[in-house]
């Protein structure tokens, strides 16, 4: 779709216009945003034209003030109360501030900030010709295995380009969950999807796969994008508008005038049915729900762990968010058509996740399963349809991406000649080497599996509760079902862990920086806070579960 | 004068605690510490009787409320006292005698090097006692219940050395674990029917009770008298729990803690009032066991296994009593309190013959002991003429009316169980003139023991031969006090109630065939074992004899039918459990497995492969949200 077409339809959406009058844009609302995008274009001013040695430290200090600005600028929007009693539809109707947008922007820039610590992790791989490196590639340009590579190496180089790419995903993250009509939707969509896939292909080592990994991720998203796409042109045609609050009272039948020009498809269920269904199977894709999951995998498996963690974290709380609001504020009306669909979805997807995840043989692409299964977990509490469903899955995703992070940065602690050692069998008698280490990966494994005290039982708890109180009493007995599956291969690994035999030729355990202890800290605090005493963090879940409209 | 309750029971509780905590320091003292406590006891219930002795009939019941022990909204437990004359007699009872058992244990177990321990355990057994009759509520009264039990598991096996004293120990609890749970669901049946435990709002709420429930209630109390009172069906440690030293059997085992079901019965009075099958059930365990502790009574060469049976069969009496109703609870205690002497004294002068016979327990073995033990004979002697019922003495009193209430019963039922109850009396008299002669009569059939040591039999320290002097008073007068111009009658009636029954035949009839019996019993005895020689091995004996020998075949019928049953079951249970459950668990597990193997092959690595999917997952959800639009 060409730029001029997109602008077509943006005008026709809104009310006849005599002249164009400049936009009304309350910079304060947006302001979490405007500050990562700002950052972000600063970035690649800092990449142009600062000198190669300074940017690494330029480009860290100005993420983390980025993000601890934008996540200050949450909070000060919270306290006023715009959470609340003065939610409200910013931007022209482009962007909701509500309670659920902001608790979900907070999560995702804390998500963010923890994850750009382990971006800048530079103590795990060895020097390479005396130069610190992180885990990303010297020069993303250059042949895997070439000389041009070589020479980059040996130069010194790293890619310091992936701040201000985390930074342009992280803003598009923050809008996607905000978004309040589709083509805001979209866009944000895209402006989160192209830096993932980029980041993708950077790791420095097992490079072919990094490039495999992200080209998949790019054409499967390309296809997943074009349905997304397809089904908000048929939205359209349905509701004469992409705006959120119109189509759902085109949905509820509250709108008697109808646009001439498209009298033929306006009030079409057909065209309302496919097009929701299509929207929908985007939003999934981004989850990573059965049957649109198979992108995972490879992904995570190929991706620079780093980029892994931040990606399965940031990526589910965005995604759910924007499926959050795209069911209940958008098609509350039509409930009775997706409900039985996204039950299908969410089994398949639980079970699906759960059973594959017993034969893997690889630690990432494990926890790219069980990702998988959380995506199914967590739709049951979508499923819900209640205001403590949407409270339930903001709680889950908070729980999760900081259960996420702090795996995938344990992840990199564990180490062989070949980077990485990934591979389960060399994780055999971990617990034995190197006991703390064991011990946090097993704390995350058991928060995984939803063991009490853990935030993954409090999460779990809250969403079966929701989903059942919903009417789901069917779906929560597959949830707990399926979670008895995947406390096996949760347990599996603590077993390995601890009660093998290590290896002789085992990994290591490299000592990282104070970054990466920070982001497996405050992974660990937050999952046993969040097991041990959630209430506080509950009732704001629930003070937050009440979108705007 | 309430709040001296709790001292009844805190006084033994800190001599238990004393002597069970306190290290060796104590050995030389416990002793003395634990007597003297028990004897504080005794003391507090002298001062409470005659207390109560000083007030009118409706003015003796004292209660005492120590502190709320669940304090729960809807579930109400206290831990309160009350004390009233059924509660003081037992009391008086259990204080005096078990007093006097502490004094005969000093020198009993003089040479016992853990002597302090026995003392503690004794103490413990007072308290829980104490408790379990002065509890004003079913739940504290189960604390005190379960407190005996645990006392009467340690001291059965007090010398846990003997293998047989240990697993004595194990089948007493065991088979008392079966009473308890009788009486922990009666307890649960009590709260779901009136919703608390507390005896008075439960004893006065029976009245609007349906019929079914106050049965349920009353057989499950039933089940937990027969524990703890060793009847039928769950008789069968009581002959083991001879294991124990013996002044645990004169004071557990033939006093005091056996006697607890007639307690629970009688204080439970008005549960079986309104249940009359239940007190038929009631009336048929007391009969049966009358009867089956007087013949295991009759064949048993051991002393203390002779008296057990005894035992049994006299506490048979009480429960009959118990089961007749108002017309037999006053009677029930009143056989309860004339037993607990003499049958105190028969076991302590048991003790005392073993004492002096090398601790010798087979009668065959003595013979001829009434000249080397006056006082052991003597005493023993009266306590085997108030157990048989000779006229005058304590025995004859109580068994007396109990055999009258029995015939006064009415019907088929009131002429079935006293012409029972007579026929006890006629064994009563067999098995025990049988024990007399067989201990203090005839020649000496002495045998050296199994390191050859001679016998050297002689009269018992002063600190075992006094209790048995005070408990042969009990065992002559007591009866005679109690029982002329009904004063225990008078005494009791204010709390249990008493009617009296239209006996079709007259009491002279019934107290002269009484002596009748009593007369055949003796003189059969006496044809058997007086006039002849009697063999030191036992002959083969009848068919009747050889199995009550072996307590008619209790321990081979619950082996049969309780140990192979429950271990056929268990087995059957193991294989279901490893070839069901476990199959489908592991079943379960393999199908996952190769599920899981065969999804993972979707996962191909050919982005073209993955874009099919999503494509088809596309075009199903597509379909499948208008179906749900169609449907």
């Amino acid at each position: 779709m060409s730029a001029s077409a997109v602008h077509s339809l943006w005008t026709t959406a809104a009310d006849p216009i005599d002249k164009i009058g400049a936009p009304k844009i309350e910079y304060g609302q947006l302001s979490p945003t405007l500050i990562v995008i700002g950052a972000a274009v600063v970035g690649v001013l800092v990449e142009a034209f600062v000198p190669r040695k300074f940017r690494y430290y330029v480009q860290l200090f100005l993420s983390v003030v980025a993000l601890a600005a934008a996540f200050a600028a949450v909070v000060g929007l919270a306290a006023r109360g715009f959470g609340t009693t003065k939610a409200q539809i910013a931007a022209m109707g482009a962007i909701a501030v509500d309670g659920p947008a902001l608790f979900l922007q907070g999560t995702i820039l804390l998500a963010g900030l923890v994850a750009i610590f382990t971006f800048a992790e530079r103590r795990l791989d060895p020097l390479a010709h005396g130069n610190r490196v992180d885990s990303f590639v010297a020069q993303a340009g250059a042949v895997p295995g070439s000389e041009g590579e070589q020479a980059a190496t040996k130069a010194g180089f790293t890619t310091t380009e992936v701040f201000p790419l985390a930074l342009f995903a992280i803003g598009g993250m923050l809008v996607f969950p905000a978004a309040n009509d589709l083509l805001t939707l979209f866009i944000a969509l895209e402006v989160f999807s192209l830096p993932l896939y980029l980041l993708c292909a950077l790791a420095r080592r097992k490079r072919l796969m990094s490039q495999e990994a992200a080209v998949k991720y790019f054409l499967l998203g390309a296809f997943a994008s074009a349905f997304t796409l397809f089904g908000i042109a048929l939205l359209y045609g349905y509701a004469g508008s992409v705006s959120y609050a119109t189509i759902a009272d085109v949905v509820e039948g509250n709108v008697s005038t109808v646009d001439p020009a498209l009298a033929e498809t306006m009030g079409n269920d057909a065209l309302l049915l496919i097009g929701v269904a299509m929207v929908v199977m985007g939003l999934l894709f981004k989850v990573g729900a059965v049957p649109f999951h198979m992108w995972t995998p490879d992904v995570y498996q190929g991706a620079p762990t780093p980029v892994t963690g931040f990606m399965a974290a940031a990526t589910k709380v965005a995604a759910f968010g924007a499926l959050l609001r795209l069911l209940y504020v958008v098609l509350p009306g039509l409930r009775w058509d997706w409900r039985p669909v996204m039950w299908g979805i969410a089994i398949i997807t639980m079970l699906g996740g759960a059973i594959v995840a017993i034969t893997q043989t690889d630690i990432k692409r494990l926890l790219a399963y069980s990702s998988i299964a959380h995506a199914g977990f967590i739709l049951a509490g979508v499923i819900a349809t209640t205001p403590d469903g949407v409270s339930s899955v903001l709680f889950y995703l908070a729980a999760y991406s900081f259960v996420t992070i702090g795996a995938f940065a344990v992840v990199t602690l564990v180490r062989d000649a070949g980077g990485e050692a990934t591979h389960l069998s060399k994780w055999a008698g971990l617990g034995r080497r190197s006991p703390l280490v064991a011990a946090v990966f097993a704390v995350f494994l058991l928060a995984f599996a939803g063991i009490p005290l853990t935030s993954g039982f409090t999460g779990k708890f809250a969403v079966f509760k929701a989903a059942a109180e919903g009417g789901a009493g069917a779906l929560v007995v597959v949830g707990v079902l399926s979670s008895a599956i995947a406390a096996f291969f949760y347990i599996r690994v603590i077993v390995l862990m601890f009660f093998s035999e290590p290896k002789a030729d085992g990994p290591t355990v490299a000592v990282p920086s104070p970054l990466t202890m920070t982001a497996i800290g405050v992974g660990v605090a937050v999952t046993l806070v969040l097991g041990v005493a959630p209430q506080y963090f509950l009732d704001l879940a629930g003070q937050a579960g009440v979108f705007v409209r | 004068m309430e709040n001296l309750i709790a001292l009844l029971v805190a006084a033994p509780l800190l001599g238990a605690a004393v002597l069970l905590c306190g290290g060796r320091a104590l050995d030389r003292a416990g002793h003395w510490l634990g007597t003297l406590l028990a004897a504080a006891s005794f003391v507090v219930a002298v001062v409470l009787f005659a207390d109560m002795l000083g007030k009118g009939a409706e003015e003796r019941t004292l209660s005492q409320h120590l502190f709320s022990w669940l304090p729960v909204e809807g579930f109400q437990a206290d831990v309160a006292f009350q004390l009233d004359q059924l509660s003081m007699t037992f009391v008086l009872l259990i204080s005096g005698v078990g007093t006097l058992i502490h004094v005969y244990s000093i020198g009993y177990m003089e040479h016992d090097e853990r002597r302090r321990r026995f003392f503690g355990y004794l103490n413990l057994f007072l308290a829980a006692m104490l408790l379990l009759v002065l509890a004003d509520n079913y739940l504290l009264l189960y604390v005190g219940w379960e407190g005996v039990g645990l006392a009467s598991y340690l001291l059965i096996g007090f010398w846990q050395h003997k293998p047989s004293a240990a697993t004595a120990a194990k089948k007493a609890f065991l088979v008392n674990r079966v009473g308890d749970m009788g009486l922990s669901i009666a307890i649960m049946l009590m709260f779901t029917t009136f919703g608390t435990f507390a005896f008075g709002p439960v004893l006065e709420a029976t009245g609007e009770t349906s019929e079914g429930k106050l049965t349920a209630i009353g057989l499950m109390l039933l089940l937990a008298a027969c524990g703890k009172s060793a009847q039928v069906p769950l008789q069968s440690w009581l002959g083991d729990a001879m294991e124990g030293p013996t002044p645990v059997s004169a004071l557990i085992h033939a006093a005091t803690m056996v006697t607890a079901g007639v307690y629970l019965i009688v204080r439970s009075g008005a549960i079986f009032n309104g249940a009359p099958e239940a007190q038929l059930v009631v009336t048929i365990v007391g009969a049966v066991t009358l009867l089956f502790g007087a013949i295991v009574g009759c064949a048993k060469d051991d002393i203390k296994k002779a008296l057990a049976g005894s035992t049994m069969s006299q506490i048979g009496y009480m429960i009959l009593a118990a089961g007749l109703g108002p017309i037999g609870y006053v009677f029930a205690i009143m056989h309860l309190v004339t037993h607990g002497f003499f049958k105190a004294g028969l076991f302590l002068g048991a003790g005392s013959v073993m004492h002096g016979m090398n601790d010798e327990v087979d009668m065959r073995k003595y013979g001829g002991l009434r000249k080397y033990m006056p006082v052991t004979f003597v005493t023993f002697g009266l306590g085997y003429l108030a157990i048989i019922g000779f006229p005058g003495l304590s025995g004859f009193f109580s068994k007396d009316k109990i055999i009258e209430a029995a015939f006064a019963k009415g019907g088929t039922e009131g002429w079935i169980l006293g012409s029972v109850a007579l026929l006890g009396a006629a064994i009563t008299a067999y098995y025990m003139t049988r024990v007399m002669l067989l201990t203090f009569f005839g020649e000496k059939r002495w045998q050296p023991d199994a390191e050859g040591h001679a016998p050297h039999p002689h009269e018992s320290p002063k600190t075992m031969t006094i209790p048995m002097i005070v408990l042969a008073f009990g065992s002559v007068f007591a009866g005679g006090f109690f029982g002329i111009g009904d004063r225990f009658l008078h005494w009791l009636e204010p709390v249990t109630g008493h009617k009296h029954g239209h006996s079709p035949l007259s009491a002279a009839t019934v107290t002269g065939a009484t002596v009748g019996v009593l007369l055949i019993g003796v003189a059969l005895a006496y044809l058997q074992y007086g006039r002849g020689p009697v063999p030191v091995t036992a002959p083969r004996g009848s068919l009747l004899t050889r199995a009550a020998r072996r307590d008619l075949l209790q321990d081979d019928f619950n082996h049969v039918v309780l140990v192979r049953g429950g271990e056929h079951l268990t087995r059957s249970l193991v294989y279901v459990d490893h070839t069901l459950v476990d199959g489908v668990v592991n079943g379960t597990a393999a199908t996952m497995g190769g599920l899981s193997g065969r999804l993972r092959k979707l996962q191909n690595g050919y982005a073209r492969s993955y874009a099919v999917s999503m494509f088809g997952g596309a075009a199903v959800l597509i379909a499948a949200t208008l179906l749900m639009r169609a449907v």
